[in-house]
């Protein structure tokens, strides 16, 4: 039996081929059309064609509109004005653009066949930096330099301020690499567990078919295992919205500490 | 030892971190379910400082995830 590996899901493989382009300051870039770049593209057509149909703006919604008025709600209610309060409205957009963008990959990676764009660090790590360097630009733009405050424990003996303060400024560097990491971990994890399961079923009821005897066995570990796989597979629905939810609360999170600085919310 | 072996003893013993992971999701889960059975009203409310806790009890366990990858595959 050809052993099915269950890291090749992963592999990026180039679609259209384009020459490598040179860009200043950078070197050659290739920009080929792979299988994650298609799925990317595919995300976004997705979500672009559901709001085009879903925002006739009906005064009586209709099933679409209901849907997107409810995802947009929940954004709304629950994560910019839950979490950072009224000044977040003017963040609902790239919250909920993330949120979208994370869920429908994650989703798109689930069906037979799909590519899981997430479940490369390039992507999340790319992700990632741009929600840190959102966070930042905020943090600049509302604070000026009084964002390093941010950073400065108060209500205590300074030396002890000031040792607080370079914890304070690791655990907040420490954050694109979090971010990348948590999307990308649950990514890879989910779906290489549902792949190893699915050759216990193959490799196990194999075993199983060999005559008479106590390898008969070896069907129920296969029985056992494909109901496994089932189950997994519904996990692994759970995750790939929990976890785009997680992202956009997270940024949610650190919106709000540069946001409400002054206040204390 | 061999060092292949010792490379796949290494990923083996790195992945030993979600232990920790795991322990924490089940705290977590278990006292926000204890919270919400004793006050049904409130458990909505917490629910997305639930997530933002899962996804950083579990950040720990993903770093130990991520030292095993590289052990293997770097």
């Amino acid at each position: 039996m050809a052993a099915i590996e269950p890291m090749e899901q992963f592999l990026v493989r180039r679609f259209v081929d384009f020459p490598p382009i040179p860009v200043p300051g950078l070197g050659p870039v290739d920009l080929s059309i792979t299988n994650s770049v298609l799925f990317m593209m595919i995300a976004a057509t997705l979500i672009s064609l559901f709001f085009f149909a879903a925002t006739k703006r009906a005064l009586v919604p209709g099933r679409l509109q209901a849907v997107a008025e409810m995802l947009y709600g929940m954004v709304d209610n629950v994560l910019t004005g839950g979490i950072i309060g009224d000044r977040g409205r003017p963040f609902l957009p790239v919250v909920f653009t993330l949120f979208l963008f994370i869920a429908i990959l994650n989703l798109l990676g689930l069906t037979p066949g799909g590519f899981t764009v997430t479940s490369q660090l390039a992507v999340t790590a790319t992700l990632a930096v741009m929600t840190f360097l959102i966070v930042l630009a905020v943090g600049f733009a509302r604070n000026g330099l009084g964002f390093f405050k941010l950073f400065w424990p108060s209500g205590m003996h300074p030396a002890m301020s000031a040792f607080l303060m370079v914890i304070e400024m690791i655990s907040f560097l420490i954050r694109p690499f979090t971010l990348a990491l948590r999307l990308f971990g649950n990514m890879l994890g989910g779906h290489v567990v549902v792949y190893i399961f699915a050759t216990f079923v193959i490799g196990l009821g194999a075993f199983g078919l060999q005559g008479i005897g106590l390898n008969n066995l070896g069907l129920l570990g296969s029985g056992l295992s494909f109901m496994m796989v089932l189950a997994l597979t519904a996990l692994d629905f759970v995750i790939a919205i929990i976890q785009a939810f997680v992202w956009a609360a997270l940024t949610c999170v650190y919106l709000n500490e540069v946001v409400n600085l002054d206040h204390g919310h | 030892m061999n060092p292949e072996a010792a490379k796949y003893i290494g990923a083996g013993l790195a992945m030993t971190g979600l232990i920790g992971a795991g322990a924490g999701l089940g705290i977590l889960f278990g006292n926000y379910l204890q919270a919400a059975i004793r006050n049904p009203a409130a458990a909505a409310g917490e629910r997305t400082y639930l997530f933002l806790g899962m996804a950083l009890a579990e950040t720990m366990g993903l770093f130990g995830f991520v030292m095993g990858l590289l052990i293997l595959f770097k």
